[in-house]
Protein backbone atom coordinates (compact mmCIF):
# COMPACT_ATOMS: atom_id res chain seq x y z
CA UNK A 1 0.00 0.00 0.00
CA UNK A 2 1.82 3.06 -1.33
CA UNK A 3 1.77 6.32 1.21
CA UNK A 4 3.13 7.19 4.65
CA UNK A 5 0.72 6.56 7.34
CA UNK A 6 0.99 7.74 11.40
CA UNK A 7 -1.50 6.32 13.86
CA UNK A 8 -1.59 8.76 16.91
CA UNK A 9 -2.96 6.74 19.57
CA UNK A 10 -2.19 4.94 23.10
CA UNK A 11 -1.37 1.34 23.87
CA UNK A 12 -4.52 0.64 26.24
CA UNK A 13 -6.99 2.06 23.86
CA UNK A 14 -9.83 -0.21 22.46
CA UNK A 15 -10.27 2.53 19.60
CA UNK A 16 -6.79 2.57 18.84
CA UNK A 17 -6.17 -0.99 18.74
CA UNK A 18 -9.23 -1.41 16.43
CA UNK A 19 -7.41 0.57 13.88
CA UNK A 20 -3.94 -1.48 14.63
CA UNK A 21 -5.90 -4.77 14.05
CA UNK A 22 -7.07 -3.04 10.67
CA UNK A 23 -3.74 -1.94 9.72
CA UNK A 24 -2.04 -5.17 10.61
CA UNK A 25 -5.02 -7.39 8.31
CA UNK A 26 -4.34 -5.40 5.50
CA UNK A 27 -0.92 -5.43 5.77
CA UNK A 28 -0.45 -1.57 5.78
CA UNK A 29 2.99 -0.67 7.54
CA UNK A 30 2.60 2.55 9.88
CA UNK A 31 4.06 4.83 12.29
CA UNK A 32 2.77 4.44 15.85
CA UNK A 33 2.86 7.79 17.97
CA UNK A 34 1.78 7.16 21.29
CA UNK A 35 -0.54 10.04 22.66
CA UNK A 36 -0.08 11.33 26.87
CA UNK A 37 -3.77 12.01 27.16
CA UNK A 38 -2.86 14.85 29.96
CA UNK A 39 -0.45 16.31 27.58
CA UNK A 40 -1.56 16.11 24.15
CA UNK A 41 0.88 16.86 21.27
CA UNK A 42 0.64 19.53 19.07
CA UNK A 43 0.38 17.45 15.98
CA UNK A 44 -2.90 15.62 17.95
CA UNK A 45 -4.44 19.13 18.41
CA UNK A 46 -3.62 20.08 14.73
CA UNK A 47 -4.66 16.94 13.43
CA UNK A 48 -7.89 16.45 15.40
CA UNK A 49 -9.11 19.79 16.54
CA UNK A 50 -12.53 19.36 16.32
CA UNK A 51 -12.56 16.25 19.43
CA UNK A 52 -8.30 15.98 20.06
CA UNK A 53 -8.80 12.40 20.75
CA UNK A 54 -6.81 9.56 19.16
CA UNK A 55 -6.80 7.37 17.97
CA UNK A 56 -6.17 9.45 14.42
CA UNK A 57 -4.47 7.49 11.32
CA UNK A 58 -3.24 10.31 9.37
CA UNK A 59 -2.14 9.06 5.49
CA UNK A 60 0.36 11.34 4.11
CA UNK A 61 -0.46 14.52 5.97
CA UNK A 62 -4.09 14.28 5.75
CA UNK A 63 -6.04 12.99 9.30
CA UNK A 64 -8.56 10.88 9.49
CA UNK A 65 -10.76 10.67 12.86
CA UNK A 66 -13.14 8.29 15.01
CA UNK A 67 -12.30 4.59 14.87
CA UNK A 68 -14.96 3.01 13.25
CA UNK A 69 -14.89 5.87 10.33
CA UNK A 70 -10.85 4.89 10.21
CA UNK A 71 -11.64 1.35 9.66
CA UNK A 72 -13.83 1.92 7.08
CA UNK A 73 -11.38 4.53 5.29
CA UNK A 74 -8.59 1.65 5.75
CA UNK A 75 -10.89 -1.19 3.62
CA UNK A 76 -11.83 1.57 1.33
CA UNK A 77 -8.15 2.26 0.42
CA UNK A 78 -7.31 -1.93 -0.01
CA UNK A 79 -10.09 -3.44 -1.30
CA UNK A 80 -8.38 -6.11 -2.60
CA UNK A 81 -6.99 -7.65 0.54
CA UNK A 82 -8.83 -9.07 3.61
CA UNK A 83 -11.94 -7.21 3.43
CA UNK A 84 -13.73 -6.27 6.87
CA UNK A 85 -16.82 -5.18 5.53
CA UNK A 86 -19.39 -7.55 3.52
CA UNK A 87 -20.54 -6.24 -0.47
CA UNK A 88 -24.10 -7.06 -0.18
CA UNK A 89 -25.16 -3.86 1.04
CA UNK A 90 -27.99 -5.73 4.20
CA UNK A 91 -25.02 -7.26 6.00
CA UNK A 92 -22.76 -4.10 5.47
CA UNK A 93 -25.97 -2.29 7.29
CA UNK A 94 -25.78 -5.15 9.53
CA UNK A 95 -22.13 -5.36 10.84
CA UNK A 96 -22.37 -1.24 11.18
CA UNK A 97 -24.97 -1.75 13.13
CA UNK A 98 -23.64 -4.31 15.54
CA UNK A 99 -20.23 -2.09 15.71
CA UNK A 100 -22.19 1.02 16.66
CA UNK A 101 -23.71 -1.47 19.49
CA UNK A 102 -20.26 -2.08 20.63
CA UNK A 103 -19.57 1.90 20.50
CA UNK A 104 -23.28 2.38 22.09
CA UNK A 105 -23.65 -0.11 24.75
CA UNK A 106 -20.03 -1.70 25.71
CA UNK A 107 -17.42 1.17 25.69
CA UNK A 108 -19.50 3.62 27.86
CA UNK A 109 -21.13 1.08 30.10
CA UNK A 110 -17.42 -0.47 30.72
CA UNK A 111 -16.47 3.00 31.83
CA UNK A 112 -19.08 3.31 33.79
CA UNK A 113 -17.81 0.52 36.05
CA UNK A 114 -14.63 1.48 36.12
CA UNK A 115 -14.16 5.13 36.24
CA UNK A 116 -16.71 4.70 39.27
CA UNK A 117 -18.17 3.42 42.93
CA UNK A 118 -20.80 2.45 44.88
CA UNK A 119 -24.14 2.60 42.82
CA UNK A 120 -22.95 4.41 39.87
CA UNK A 121 -20.46 1.47 39.55
CA UNK A 122 -23.18 -1.24 40.06
CA UNK A 123 -25.35 0.51 37.40
CA UNK A 124 -22.60 0.33 34.95
CA UNK A 125 -21.86 -3.25 35.73
CA UNK A 126 -25.71 -4.16 35.36
CA UNK A 127 -25.75 -2.23 31.69
CA UNK A 128 -22.42 -4.06 31.11
CA UNK A 129 -23.84 -7.46 31.55
CA UNK A 130 -26.91 -6.51 29.48
CA UNK A 131 -24.81 -5.90 26.50
CA UNK A 132 -22.39 -8.76 26.39
CA UNK A 133 -25.31 -11.04 26.73
CA UNK A 134 -26.80 -8.71 23.70
CA UNK A 135 -23.54 -9.31 21.87
CA UNK A 136 -23.36 -13.43 23.03
CA UNK A 137 -26.89 -13.42 21.47
CA UNK A 138 -25.51 -11.82 17.81
CA UNK A 139 -22.12 -14.23 17.65
CA UNK A 140 -24.50 -17.14 19.09
CA UNK A 141 -22.69 -21.01 17.64
CA UNK A 142 -20.62 -18.99 14.84
CA UNK A 143 -16.87 -19.48 15.19
CA UNK A 144 -16.74 -15.29 14.45
CA UNK A 145 -19.73 -12.75 14.35
CA UNK A 146 -19.18 -12.34 10.60
CA UNK A 147 -19.59 -15.94 10.22
CA UNK A 148 -17.08 -18.15 9.12
CA UNK A 149 -13.98 -15.61 8.72
CA UNK A 150 -12.77 -12.04 11.18
CA UNK A 151 -15.00 -9.45 10.01
CA UNK A 152 -16.03 -6.09 11.00
CA UNK A 153 -17.95 -6.74 13.91
CA UNK A 154 -15.16 -9.15 14.94
CA UNK A 155 -12.43 -6.05 14.79
CA UNK A 156 -15.08 -3.68 16.64
CA UNK A 157 -15.31 -5.73 19.57
CA UNK A 158 -12.04 -7.42 19.99
CA UNK A 159 -10.38 -4.76 21.64
CA UNK A 160 -12.45 -4.67 24.75
CA UNK A 161 -11.74 -8.81 24.94
CA UNK A 162 -8.17 -7.56 26.67
CA UNK A 163 -10.34 -5.24 29.04
CA UNK A 164 -12.72 -8.13 30.38
CA UNK A 165 -9.86 -8.75 33.16
CA UNK A 166 -10.35 -5.08 34.19
CA UNK A 167 -14.54 -5.48 34.29
CA UNK A 168 -14.28 -8.56 36.03
CA UNK A 169 -11.32 -7.47 38.88
CA UNK A 170 -12.99 -4.10 39.34
CA UNK A 171 -17.11 -5.59 38.73
CA UNK A 172 -16.32 -8.82 41.16
CA UNK A 173 -17.30 -10.79 38.54
CA UNK A 174 -16.76 -13.89 35.92
CA UNK A 175 -17.38 -12.91 32.10
CA UNK A 176 -15.99 -16.63 31.31
CA UNK A 177 -18.63 -18.00 33.64
CA UNK A 178 -21.49 -15.89 32.54
CA UNK A 179 -20.22 -15.65 29.04
CA UNK A 180 -18.25 -18.45 28.00
CA UNK A 181 -19.15 -18.28 23.90
CA UNK A 182 -17.70 -14.50 24.06
CA UNK A 183 -14.57 -15.69 25.93
CA UNK A 184 -13.82 -18.15 23.58
CA UNK A 185 -14.60 -16.28 20.56
CA UNK A 186 -12.09 -13.60 22.15
CA UNK A 187 -9.26 -16.90 22.29
CA UNK A 188 -10.22 -17.53 18.96
CA UNK A 189 -9.52 -14.15 17.41
CA UNK A 190 -5.68 -13.99 19.60
CA UNK A 191 -5.21 -16.62 17.36
CA UNK A 192 -5.06 -14.26 14.37
CA UNK A 193 -1.92 -12.77 14.50
CA UNK A 194 -3.12 -9.41 13.32
CA UNK A 195 -5.02 -9.07 16.62
CA UNK A 196 -2.30 -10.53 19.36
CA UNK A 197 0.33 -7.74 18.00
CA UNK A 198 -2.24 -5.02 18.07
CA UNK A 199 -4.07 -6.04 21.28
CA UNK A 200 -2.57 -4.53 24.93
CA UNK A 201 -2.19 -6.98 27.46
CA UNK A 202 -4.68 -7.32 29.82
CA UNK A 203 -2.92 -6.88 33.20
CA UNK A 204 -1.20 -3.41 31.65
CA UNK A 205 -4.75 -2.15 31.03
CA UNK A 206 -5.83 -3.30 34.51
CA UNK A 207 -2.85 -1.16 35.74
CA UNK A 208 -3.17 1.73 33.84
CA UNK A 209 -7.38 1.49 34.84
CA UNK A 210 -6.32 1.39 38.71
CA UNK A 211 -4.01 4.15 38.06
CA UNK A 212 -6.77 6.49 36.88
CA UNK A 213 -9.28 4.96 39.55
CA UNK A 214 -6.11 6.05 42.06
CA UNK A 215 -6.14 10.12 40.37
CA UNK A 216 -9.72 9.86 40.60
CA UNK A 217 -9.95 9.00 44.64
CA UNK A 218 -10.76 5.57 44.63
CA UNK B 1 -38.63 -9.53 -7.86
CA UNK B 2 -40.48 -6.60 -6.25
CA UNK B 3 -39.70 -4.11 -3.71
CA UNK B 4 -41.36 -4.33 -0.67
CA UNK B 5 -40.28 -1.53 1.97
CA UNK B 6 -41.64 -0.31 4.96
CA UNK B 7 -40.48 2.71 6.97
CA UNK B 8 -40.99 2.84 10.79
CA UNK B 9 -41.81 6.53 11.43
CA UNK B 10 -42.48 9.27 13.88
CA UNK B 11 -43.75 12.23 12.39
CA UNK B 12 -41.08 14.80 15.07
CA UNK B 13 -37.74 12.60 14.85
CA UNK B 14 -35.24 14.02 12.66
CA UNK B 15 -33.26 11.13 12.23
CA UNK B 16 -36.54 9.91 10.71
CA UNK B 17 -37.12 12.76 8.66
CA UNK B 18 -32.91 12.01 7.23
CA UNK B 19 -34.65 8.44 5.84
CA UNK B 20 -37.16 9.74 4.47
CA UNK B 21 -35.30 12.56 2.91
CA UNK B 22 -32.93 9.56 1.52
CA UNK B 23 -35.78 7.34 -0.13
CA UNK B 24 -37.09 10.81 -1.51
CA UNK B 25 -33.79 11.47 -3.13
CA UNK B 26 -33.69 7.26 -4.71
CA UNK B 27 -37.53 7.30 -5.90
CA UNK B 28 -38.02 4.28 -3.98
CA UNK B 29 -41.63 3.62 -2.85
CA UNK B 30 -42.73 2.89 0.65
CA UNK B 31 -45.26 2.08 3.11
CA UNK B 32 -44.55 4.47 5.90
CA UNK B 33 -45.73 3.82 9.45
CA UNK B 34 -46.59 6.14 11.77
CA UNK B 35 -45.49 5.00 15.56
CA UNK B 36 -46.55 5.95 18.95
CA UNK B 37 -43.42 6.02 20.99
CA UNK B 38 -45.95 5.61 24.34
CA UNK B 39 -47.28 2.09 22.57
CA UNK B 40 -44.78 0.79 20.66
CA UNK B 41 -46.38 -1.61 17.73
CA UNK B 42 -45.23 -5.52 18.05
CA UNK B 43 -43.63 -4.99 14.50
CA UNK B 44 -40.94 -1.86 15.94
CA UNK B 45 -40.34 -4.44 18.62
CA UNK B 46 -39.86 -7.56 16.55
CA UNK B 47 -37.73 -5.56 13.95
CA UNK B 48 -35.90 -3.70 16.40
CA UNK B 49 -35.48 -5.63 19.42
CA UNK B 50 -32.10 -3.96 20.75
CA UNK B 51 -33.08 -0.39 20.39
CA UNK B 52 -36.92 -0.73 20.47
CA UNK B 53 -36.80 2.71 18.64
CA UNK B 54 -37.33 4.40 15.65
CA UNK B 55 -36.97 4.74 12.66
CA UNK B 56 -36.70 1.65 11.25
CA UNK B 57 -36.31 0.67 7.08
CA UNK B 58 -37.68 -2.74 6.06
CA UNK B 59 -36.59 -3.94 2.94
CA UNK B 60 -38.03 -7.36 1.64
CA UNK B 61 -38.84 -7.55 5.14
CA UNK B 62 -35.46 -6.70 6.69
CA UNK B 63 -34.68 -4.35 9.11
CA UNK B 64 -32.21 -1.96 9.23
CA UNK B 65 -31.84 0.36 12.43
CA UNK B 66 -29.90 3.42 13.26
CA UNK B 67 -30.47 6.41 10.78
CA UNK B 68 -26.94 6.91 9.71
CA UNK B 69 -26.84 3.33 9.37
CA UNK B 70 -30.27 3.36 6.99
CA UNK B 71 -28.93 6.29 5.05
CA UNK B 72 -25.75 4.10 3.87
CA UNK B 73 -28.12 1.23 3.23
CA UNK B 74 -30.52 3.41 1.20
CA UNK B 75 -26.88 5.02 -1.00
CA UNK B 76 -26.15 1.28 -1.43
CA UNK B 77 -29.14 -0.55 -2.06
CA UNK B 78 -30.72 2.10 -5.14
CA UNK B 79 -27.44 2.96 -6.96
CA UNK B 80 -29.34 4.38 -10.02
CA UNK B 81 -29.86 7.68 -8.74
CA UNK B 82 -28.45 10.49 -6.84
CA UNK B 83 -25.72 9.35 -4.77
CA UNK B 84 -25.29 10.12 -1.45
CA UNK B 85 -21.90 9.30 -0.83
CA UNK B 86 -19.19 10.32 -2.96
CA UNK B 87 -17.02 7.59 -4.16
CA UNK B 88 -13.33 8.85 -2.87
CA UNK B 89 -12.54 6.99 0.43
CA UNK B 90 -11.38 10.10 2.04
CA UNK B 91 -14.54 12.70 0.84
CA UNK B 92 -16.41 9.21 2.49
CA UNK B 93 -14.72 9.29 5.99
CA UNK B 94 -15.17 13.37 5.82
CA UNK B 95 -18.84 13.15 5.07
CA UNK B 96 -18.96 10.23 7.83
CA UNK B 97 -16.99 12.02 10.13
CA UNK B 98 -19.39 15.30 10.25
CA UNK B 99 -22.39 13.28 10.14
CA UNK B 100 -21.14 11.32 13.54
CA UNK B 101 -20.71 14.91 14.79
CA UNK B 102 -24.24 15.73 13.87
CA UNK B 103 -25.53 13.18 16.17
CA UNK B 104 -22.80 13.41 18.34
CA UNK B 105 -22.46 17.23 19.49
CA UNK B 106 -25.12 18.88 17.26
CA UNK B 107 -28.19 17.10 18.70
CA UNK B 108 -26.80 16.95 22.38
CA UNK B 109 -25.89 20.11 22.66
CA UNK B 110 -28.81 21.33 21.02
CA UNK B 111 -30.86 19.38 23.15
CA UNK B 112 -29.02 21.14 26.21
CA UNK B 113 -30.38 24.63 25.23
CA UNK B 114 -33.95 23.32 24.97
CA UNK B 115 -33.43 21.70 28.47
CA UNK B 116 -31.71 24.21 30.62
CA UNK B 117 -32.09 27.75 32.38
CA UNK B 118 -30.18 30.38 33.14
CA UNK B 119 -26.63 30.18 32.98
CA UNK B 120 -26.31 26.44 32.61
CA UNK B 121 -28.37 27.76 29.55
CA UNK B 122 -25.78 30.57 28.74
CA UNK B 123 -23.15 27.90 28.19
CA UNK B 124 -25.35 25.71 26.50
CA UNK B 125 -25.78 27.91 24.15
CA UNK B 126 -22.20 28.85 23.78
CA UNK B 127 -21.63 24.98 23.13
CA UNK B 128 -23.49 24.93 20.53
CA UNK B 129 -22.89 28.17 18.47
CA UNK B 130 -19.41 26.64 18.79
CA UNK B 131 -20.87 23.71 17.03
CA UNK B 132 -22.46 25.52 14.31
CA UNK B 133 -19.63 27.65 13.74
CA UNK B 134 -17.54 24.31 12.91
CA UNK B 135 -20.36 22.91 10.56
CA UNK B 136 -19.96 26.45 8.52
CA UNK B 137 -16.81 26.50 8.58
CA UNK B 138 -17.18 22.97 7.01
CA UNK B 139 -19.34 23.85 4.39
CA UNK B 140 -17.08 27.02 3.54
CA UNK B 141 -18.43 28.69 0.02
CA UNK B 142 -19.90 25.16 -1.19
CA UNK B 143 -23.61 25.77 -2.32
CA UNK B 144 -23.94 21.70 -0.09
CA UNK B 145 -22.02 19.92 2.24
CA UNK B 146 -21.97 17.52 -0.73
CA UNK B 147 -20.06 20.19 -3.14
CA UNK B 148 -22.53 20.72 -6.36
CA UNK B 149 -24.94 17.91 -5.33
CA UNK B 150 -26.50 17.56 -2.05
CA UNK B 151 -25.21 14.82 -0.67
CA UNK B 152 -24.99 12.29 2.87
CA UNK B 153 -24.12 15.25 5.20
CA UNK B 154 -26.66 17.62 3.90
CA UNK B 155 -29.42 14.70 4.42
CA UNK B 156 -28.21 14.20 7.55
CA UNK B 157 -28.01 17.81 9.12
CA UNK B 158 -30.58 19.27 7.46
CA UNK B 159 -33.88 17.99 10.06
CA UNK B 160 -32.30 19.86 12.37
CA UNK B 161 -33.78 22.88 10.68
CA UNK B 162 -36.71 22.33 12.47
CA UNK B 163 -35.01 23.34 15.90
CA UNK B 164 -33.24 26.46 14.06
CA UNK B 165 -37.20 27.37 12.94
CA UNK B 166 -38.31 27.10 16.49
CA UNK B 167 -35.88 28.76 18.22
CA UNK B 168 -36.19 31.65 16.36
CA UNK B 169 -39.54 32.15 17.32
CA UNK B 170 -38.31 31.29 20.90
CA UNK B 171 -37.42 34.56 22.85
CA UNK B 172 -34.33 32.19 24.71
CA UNK B 173 -32.80 31.40 21.33
CA UNK B 174 -31.91 33.11 18.00
CA UNK B 175 -29.36 31.83 15.84
CA UNK B 176 -29.99 32.95 12.07
CA UNK B 177 -27.43 36.13 13.36
CA UNK B 178 -24.42 33.57 14.59
CA UNK B 179 -24.65 31.62 11.52
CA UNK B 180 -26.05 33.21 8.49
CA UNK B 181 -23.92 30.66 6.15
CA UNK B 182 -25.42 27.60 7.51
CA UNK B 183 -29.03 29.47 7.84
CA UNK B 184 -28.86 29.95 3.66
CA UNK B 185 -27.50 26.44 2.83
CA UNK B 186 -30.43 24.95 4.71
CA UNK B 187 -32.72 27.55 2.68
CA UNK B 188 -31.51 26.25 -0.21
CA UNK B 189 -31.91 22.53 0.97
CA UNK B 190 -35.88 23.43 1.90
CA UNK B 191 -36.42 24.57 -2.19
CA UNK B 192 -35.88 20.67 -3.12
CA UNK B 193 -38.86 18.51 -3.22
CA UNK B 194 -37.32 15.53 -1.31
CA UNK B 195 -36.64 17.99 1.69
CA UNK B 196 -39.81 19.96 1.78
CA UNK B 197 -41.82 16.60 1.67
CA UNK B 198 -39.81 15.13 4.62
CA UNK B 199 -39.97 17.70 7.15
CA UNK B 200 -43.38 18.17 8.91
CA UNK B 201 -45.16 21.59 9.19
CA UNK B 202 -42.53 23.90 10.90
CA UNK B 203 -44.90 25.48 13.24
CA UNK B 204 -46.49 22.40 14.04
CA UNK B 205 -42.98 21.11 14.90
CA UNK B 206 -42.27 24.61 16.48
CA UNK B 207 -45.09 23.83 18.91
CA UNK B 208 -44.07 20.04 19.51
CA UNK B 209 -40.90 20.65 20.93
CA UNK B 210 -41.93 23.67 22.81
CA UNK B 211 -44.51 21.34 24.57
CA UNK B 212 -42.07 18.75 24.67
CA UNK B 213 -39.25 20.65 26.35
CA UNK B 214 -41.71 22.65 28.80
CA UNK B 215 -40.63 25.96 27.12
CA UNK B 216 -43.66 28.95 25.77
Amino acid sequence: MAGEFVLLTFPESPFGMRVKVALAEKGIEYEEKVENLFDKSPLLLQMNPVHRKIPVLIHNGTPICESLIIVQYIDEISKDKSPLLPSDPYQCAHARFWGDFVDKKIHPTGRRLWANIGEEQEAGKKELIEGLKAMEGELGDKPYFNGETFGFVDLSFVPFYPWFHTYESIGNFSIEAEFPKLVAWGKRCMEKESVSKSLADPHKILDFVMGRRKKMGF
Amino acid sequence: MAEEVTFLNFWASPSAMRCRIALAEKGVNYECKEENLRHKSPLLLEMNPVHKKVPVLIHNGKPVCESLNIVQYIDEAWTDESPLLPSDPYQRAQARFWSDFVDNKVFEMGAKVWETKGDEQETAKKNFRECLTLLEGELGDKPYFGGEAFGFLDVNLIPFYCWFHASESCKHFRIEADCPKLISWAKRCMEKESVSMSLPDLNEYALHIKKFFGID
